[in-house]
């Protein structure tokens, strides 16, 4: 069993109608999610073609949950609109929101995530500014290609799309229950803990790989939550060692601020816990296939 | 993006918190003087740099007279703190300090919310205080859509033990703070010292303020208060053809897709220039998903006109990105570039990376190497950077 998304999941997608999200619905769809309608506020009642499905578009969340039965959206709306998209997915109780936009200012995500929070999280949030979430087999909702890789039984939770894209071609012989991009943003949804939690309690997952980057202290507060509470695994990667301090690697949350947020320090922290992590990204697959005692000579 | 205390201060008043009587910038020592005459002495002459730590670096001084603030500012101007030269001072009236406090709003990521910090013992560095007196900082969570009133102002200032006699007039400025924070999407906005004169004034005697610059779209101000003249000239031409580009100190130009993978393709390309005396990434430059020829030209002329680049590694994974159109992108950027001197190493993996690797051997470029693995092709970068160098 998957987690987070599975082949029951139904979706819909917040900005269906734009350039982006039509090309990443057709995507999903080919990739067999059950993606079953749009939202696009002022486009109500029109329908869209998309992969040689009729899809309906409706003007609110909540009504295309109605319509529907939905219990996850996807959300490719521009990060003007976005915090208005995500607090109404929160408000119509969707179970889902994974929010691929890149670019939401982090007063908007930190005020979405305090809506969240003080309407008793009934909506798990991934994201912004993430790939999404696949289950492969079962169904994708973001942007994760599908062709990568098959069903399998490793977990994996990762703040960068292409590098979760690198991990899952290295180890696509031996395939992944969940692949999981939680974003580069400073304030995110669901976190590697979240991540880990689901995938220690998830029986198909045998094995987890955890990627992590400069910026932040989520990688040592996943570190000693392994410590505590996971009997599976893990194999971590962290990337930015050469990131000069005070920069902003390309997402918003990978900065080194003084002498915080170093990737020596999440990698001290995390093999500490009891974590090998890899010094690149295929040593990281190999130390996953010696684990999984798979290692191919 | 960071600001220069002048900055911070003028963003301050804009907002209604009083920063004292006057300030100036200026860039030459006797406009420093100048302006203590203008102001009467004496002023403080302090230098501006995106660094903490200037006064013990010798970057704030008092002075008496005209003269002596000239003589203070040109002691000051070029100085070198912490790896920044100083092109500018401030020069602003002395204050009568009764006390001095700290105070300051900010991210706090692993919370995912709003922080709010005080201590009525401000003025030496907040890092300093945070491990030498923990308990005289107060931090206090501000949720994002309750924000702060005069209420939750006086609960802040009260847990950072600021004294009753201020707290009325202090809560208005924190409440003014919190407004400034929220209406220019600043991630930090920090105050030290905030002091009391001697007419129980509150006054924000520095500044420090840091901005999202993903809230940018609803700024177009913002724009005005980048310093140029102090960005890297490889950035400034990256950001205006809109590359996402850190220009760092090595000889292998990087190009990537993605934020994480050119983070880790510079890591891979530092240990394997360990091998070939220690070269390293000459920079950080994520085309993104794009990567159409235009945005592959133009990431590659930058690249190429850094003459501390010895070779160039381009490192692709075709997620939604196809190599083919990668190595489309590749061959045209070389037709546009005219000649290209430097060696090229590509590695192309993912989408579609049969037929864009084909595509590049078709093309014959000369000077460009295909290797398969990202491993072994930071290697050989890092090989042609140490021959090159």
């Amino acid at each position: 069993m998957p987690v987070f998304l599975n082949e029951d999941s139904r979706i819909i997608v917040q900005g269906m109608t734009g350039a982006e999200g039509r090309k990443h619905t057709a995507r999903m769809l080919a990739a067999g999610s059950d993606v079953v309608g749009g939202v696009t506020p002022g486009k109500g009642g029109q329908v869209v073609e998309i992969g040689g499905r009729t899809l309906p578009v409706f003007t609110a969340v909540g009504e295309a949950m109605d319509a529907t039965g939905a219990d996850v959206t996807v959300v490719f709306v521009p990060p003007k609109f976005a915090k208005g998209a995500v607090v109404e997915a929160i408000d119509a109780g969707i179970g889902l929101a994974v929010v691929i936009t890149e670019g939401i200012p982090v007063h908007d995500t930190a005020s979405f995530w305090a809506h969240a929070c003080a309407t008793g999280n009934t909506t798990r949030i991934i994201g912004p500014n993430c790939p999404g979430v696949i289950s492969p087999g079962k169904s994708n909702a973001g942007i994760i290609p599908a062709d990568i890789t098959g069903p399998g039984r490793i977990g994996l939770v990762s703040k960068s799309g292409t590098l979760t894209y690198q991990l899952m071609y290295e180890l696509r012989d031996i395939g992944f229950s969940t692949a999981v991009g939680i974003g580069g943003d400073p304030i995110i949804g669901t976190t590697h803990i979240d991540a880990l939690a689901a995938f220690e309690a998830d029986p198909q997952t045998e094995l987890i790989v955890m990627i992590g980057e400069i910026g932040g202290d989520a990688e040592e507060r996943a570190a000693a939550f392994v410590k505590e509470n996971v009997t599976k695994p893990v194999i971590g990667y962290v990337a930015g060692f050469t990131a000069p301090e005070g920069k902003t690697m390309g997402h918003a949350g990978a900065i080194v601020s003084g002498s915080s947020g170093t990737a020596q320090a999440k990698k001290e922290a995390l093999e500490a816990a009891g974590v090998k992590v890899g010094k690149t990204p295929s040593e990281t697959a190999e130390l996953a296939r010696v684990s999984l005692g798979q290692l191919v000579s | 993006m960071d600001l220069y205390e002048y900055q911070a201060k003028d963003l301050f008043a804009a907002h209604g918190v009083p920063v004292g009587p006057g300030q100036r910038v200026v860039a030459d020592a006797s406009a420093a003087g100048t302006a203590a005459a203008e102001f009467g002495v004496p002023v403080v002459v302090k230098a501006q740099v995106k660094v903490g730590g200037r006064g013990k670096a010798g970057g704030v001084r008092v002075a008496g007279d005209p003269a002596d603030a000239t003589a203070k500012a040109q002691a000051i101007l070029g100085l070198d703190i912490k790896g920044h030269t100083v092109r500018r001072v401030l020069v602003t009236p002395a204050s009568k300090i009764v006390e001095e406090y700290y105070f300051s709003f900010l991210l706090d990521r692993a919370n995912r919310t709003f922080l709010a910090m005080a201590s009525a013992e401000g003025g030496m560095e907040i890092e300093q205080l945070a491990v030498e007196r923990p308990e005289a900082l107060a931090k206090v969570p501000v949720d994002p859509n309750e924000g702060v009133d005069l209420v939750k102002a006086k609960e802040i200032l009260t847990a950072g033990g600021f004294p009753e006699a201020v707290l009325d007039r202090a809560a208005e400025v924190v409440v003014r703070l919190w407004a400034a924070f929220v209406a220019e999407d600043a991630t930090l906005v920090e105050v030290n010292p905030l002091v009391r004169d001697p007419r129980d004034e509150i006054i924000a005697l520095d500044g420090k303020v840091t901005l999202d610059d993903n809230a940018s779209f609803r700024h177009p101000g913002h724009a005005d208060l980048v310093d140029t003249e102090a960005e890297d000239p490889l950035e400034a031409a990256a950001k205006a053809k809109g590359l996402n580009y850190v220009k760092l100190d090595g000889q292998v130009g990087i190009i990537g897709n993605g934020a994480g993978l050119v983070m880790s393709t510079l890591d891979v390309v530092a240990y394997a220039g360990e091998e070939f005396g220690g070269v390293r990434p000459a920079n950080f430059l994520d085309i993104g998903g794009g990567a159409s020829a235009e945005v592959m030209a133009n990431g590659l002329e930058i690249i190429l006109g850094d003459s501390d680049v010895k070779s160039v590694f381009v490192n692709v994974f075709g997620g939604i990105t196809a190599c083919d159109a990668v190595a489309n992108g590749i061959v045209q950027a070389f037709q546009l570039l005219g000649s290209v001197t430097k060696p090229v190493v590509v590695r192309l993996d993912g989408n579609n990376a049969a037929e864009g690797r084909r595509i590049l051997d078709a093309a014959a470029l000369p000077g460009l190497e295909q290797v398969e693995t990202m491993d072994y092709a930071a290697r050989k970068a890092a090989e042609l950077a140490s021959k090159g160098a």
